[in-house]
């Protein structure tokens, strides 16, 4: 198949990372409340931000 | 509880990508064995995660939740007893005859092994039941999302009352999976599971962590719900001391062997994805790969729900609805009590609590992962865990979609139709086929919102007519002597056996009707679930008995004709993976030690 779904998967995941984590940055510390105090946009925009790297660099290794 | 432009946004990249993916695979769908089986191109890990992901739909999201906010632990049985053995079996034993025969389909191979009145029988039932099963779990999510009321904002805006949400909801994901779907066929499908299985891990993971963590950790859970609800095995010697109300031989038989193996083997649903693999090594893979996540998949799906009942319910309130802005199913001020954060059941009719014979009222643990999804994550997260919920729903719907255009296509359509014509017709059927797939899914959807009843008794029509199916496929490729007669009349009458059976047996507090007992109640069981498992392994019994009397007196199959097809008549495939890790075998081994030892750890 032409396409490697690590390609997209990796950009797909990238994006959602900086934006998510972006969001974390900027936002108001009052909406973690909810998440027990976590500002979790933050922690888990980065993790998703390097699954996607990881995903790109296995894509690009081929 | 609006959402925020954040959480728009995030959903708007998942779908762009959905549907960049099903384009960019466009160029590469030019025949038939494209659409259909992706080339037979695609590598093992690739198949593993679609594998486990088709089934991945929301209603296992939810219901899997919604079990284990009901029974607890003991919910794992549908993975650690139920789908692991069942997806190694397949892998080691049952793919050399379905990838090695080439069959395009699971009813293809009944046609070769038999003859084409099993082949017929299969792939007309399988069609009706893909299309039914879509539609039902489409009109279930759209009612969910309806429930929520978190996306009534724009509908508002827009001056519409908040019931076209449902409307919108199940043509916005019937058209873009239709897109993908029609685009690129199977290996669009299959990429955009695998994407789809990542974003589910990713929205799900950080739910377990904060309810977990809210809870007080393993021992907080332990604290707070009863034992019984803690342990898999607790109380299971005898099926009126624990929550399933089923025995050990109920659980092993009926749930490890009939129902789990009839599903993960003979589904076409599943067995395409390992079909459409690059090599018999990857086919046999497939399965023994998705079962590493899928053995750990609990973790993810039953644990939410045991949260969300142990939590404590402060912030209950976030399902209530704005006042003088209630939907069809809105819910009423009176649901700001329930257990943990599952509110009560609230009836569509008459907007009030719904409750049992004794006068509780009952919970509606359906809403379990969603009031999670509300009640942990703040704006950004919750967008994506919504997006992931979307997810799990459009690659079960895929599943499907691509399970019916093939069987339509290659099983009714060449078989009965219009057998020769040119490979472009094919592929071209294919995606008029994937259009009215869709179409009649979304009816079905809108039948099921009228008439809740017609639903319940055609899901029971078809649990009686895949019930008996295992025992076909196991005589088959076990055993050369079984005929096409006898596999026929083995399945009649062991799905007539099914209807017999749950026609004259009832659960527990149920009234006879569609839950059972329409003849005479010979037997009360303690739960639905034990009856249900007592249906399969009544109608595996009689198909199996009958399919080796009817095969003993009939003629036959030449044994030339069954080369392939059968265990005896087949060589051995031989592990050709370069490393030792990554042989069949050695994975078998290595899932079913993880899955013995999660039983035992959480026994």
């Amino acid at each position: 198949m032409g396409l490697d779904i690590r390609v997209p998967i990796g950009l797909m995941f990238a994006l959602l990372g900086v934006l998510l984590s972006g969001y974390g940055l900027v936002s108001d510390r009052a909406i973690y409340a909810k998440s027990l105090g976590i500002n979790v946009n933050l922690g888990w925009g980065l993790v998703l931000l390097a699954f996607g790297i990881v995903m790109l660099l296995l894509a690009r290794r081929r | 509880m609006t959402l925020t432009s954040i959480d728009w946004l995030l959903m708007f990249v998942y779908f762009a990508f959905v549907l960049g993916v099903g384009f960019t695979l466009k160029r590469y769908t030019r025949t038939s064995k494209d659409f259909f089986l992706a080339g037979r191109a695609l590598p093992a890990w690739v198949c593993g995660l679609a594998f486990i992901s088709a089934n991945l739909g929301a209603q296992e999201i939810i219901g899997m939740a919604a079990s284990g906010a009901k029974y607890g632990i003991a919910t794992s049985h549908f993975y650690w007893i139920g789908a692991i053995p069942a997806m190694v079996f397949l892998g080691i034993f049952m793919m050399p005859y379905y990838y090695g025969s080439r069959a395009r389909s699971v009813p293809e191979y009944l046609r070769l092994r038999f003859d084409e009145k099993t082949r017929g029988f299969n792939a007309i039932s399988f069609a009706l039941m893909t299309v039914f099963s879509s539609g039902i779990s489409m009109y279930a999510m759209a009612k969910l999302l309806q429930i929520l009321h978190i996306f009534d904002a724009p509908f508002r805006a827009l001056g519409l009352p908040p019931t076209y949400l449902f409307h919108v909801s199940i043509v916005a994901s019937a058209i873009i999976v239709l897109l993908y779907v029609f685009a690129g066929g199977l290996s669009s499908a299959i990429y955009n599971e695998v994407l789809q299985f990542f974003l589910i891990v990713a929205g799900f993971v950080p739910l377990v962590y904060l309810g977990l963590k809210d809870v007080g950790g393993w021992s907080g859970l332990r604290a707070t719900l009863p034992t019984a609800m803690m342990h898999s095995w607790h109380g299971m010697a005898r099926p009126e001391t624990n929550p399933m109300g089923v025995d050990v031989f109920g659980v092993a038989m009926g749930l490890g062997f009939v129902l789990s193996f009839g599903y993960w083997c003979t589904d076409f649903l599943v067995v395409q994805r390992a079909m459409a693999a690059d090599s018999m090594t990857a086919a046999r893979r497939t399965p023994l790969i998705a079962a590493v996540p899928k053995s750990l998949f609990p973790f993810l799906v039953i644990m939410p729900g045991l949260i969300a009942l142990a939590a404590h319910p402060t912030a209950r309130a976030t399902l209530q609805t704005t006042p003088g802005y209630a939907g069809a199913a809105s819910i009423s001020a009176e649901t700001t009590t329930g257990a943990g954060l599952i509110p009560y059941k609230v009836s569509d009719t008459t907007g009030e609590i719904v409750r049992d014979q004794n006068g509780r009222p009952q919970l509606d643990y359906d809403l379990a992962v969603p009031v999670m999804l509300l009640h942990y994550f703040p704006a950004g997260l919750l967008g994506l865990g919504l997006t992931a919920l979307l997810a799990s729903f459009m690659s079960g719907m895929a599943g499907n979609v691509t399970a019916f255009n093939t069987v339509w296509t290659y099983d009714i359509y060449q078989a009965y139709i219009r057998p020769k014509a040119p490979d472009a017709h094919y592929l071209w059927m294919g995606r008029m086929a994937t259009i009215f797939g869709i179409a009649a899914s979304v009816a079905t959807a809108y039948v099921a919102a009228q008439f809740n009843n017609i639903m319940d008794i055609l899901q029971l029509v078809f649990a009686f007519v895949n019930a008996p199916l295992l025992a076909t496929f196991l005589l088959g490729m076990f055993w050369k002597r079984t005929t096409g007669h006898g596999a026929f009349a083995g399945l009649l009458c062991g799905t007539a056996a099914a209807a017999v059976h749950h026609m004259s047996t009832l659960a527990e507090g149920a009234a006879p009707g569609i839950k059972g007992g329409l003849i005479t109640v010979a037997h009360t069981y303690y739960s639905e679930m034990a009856q249900n498992f007592w249906t399969a392994i009544v109608a595996w019994t009689v198909c199996f008995v009958v399919t080796i009397a009817v095969s003993l007196a009939t003629r036959p199959h030449p044994e030339d004709s069954l080369r392939g097809l059968v265990y005896s008549l087949t060589e051995r495939p031989r592990d050709t993976a370069a490393a030792w890790y990554a042989r069949p075998s050695v994975l078998a081994v290595g899932v079913l030690a993880l899955t013995a030892l999660l039983n035992v750890v959480f026994f």
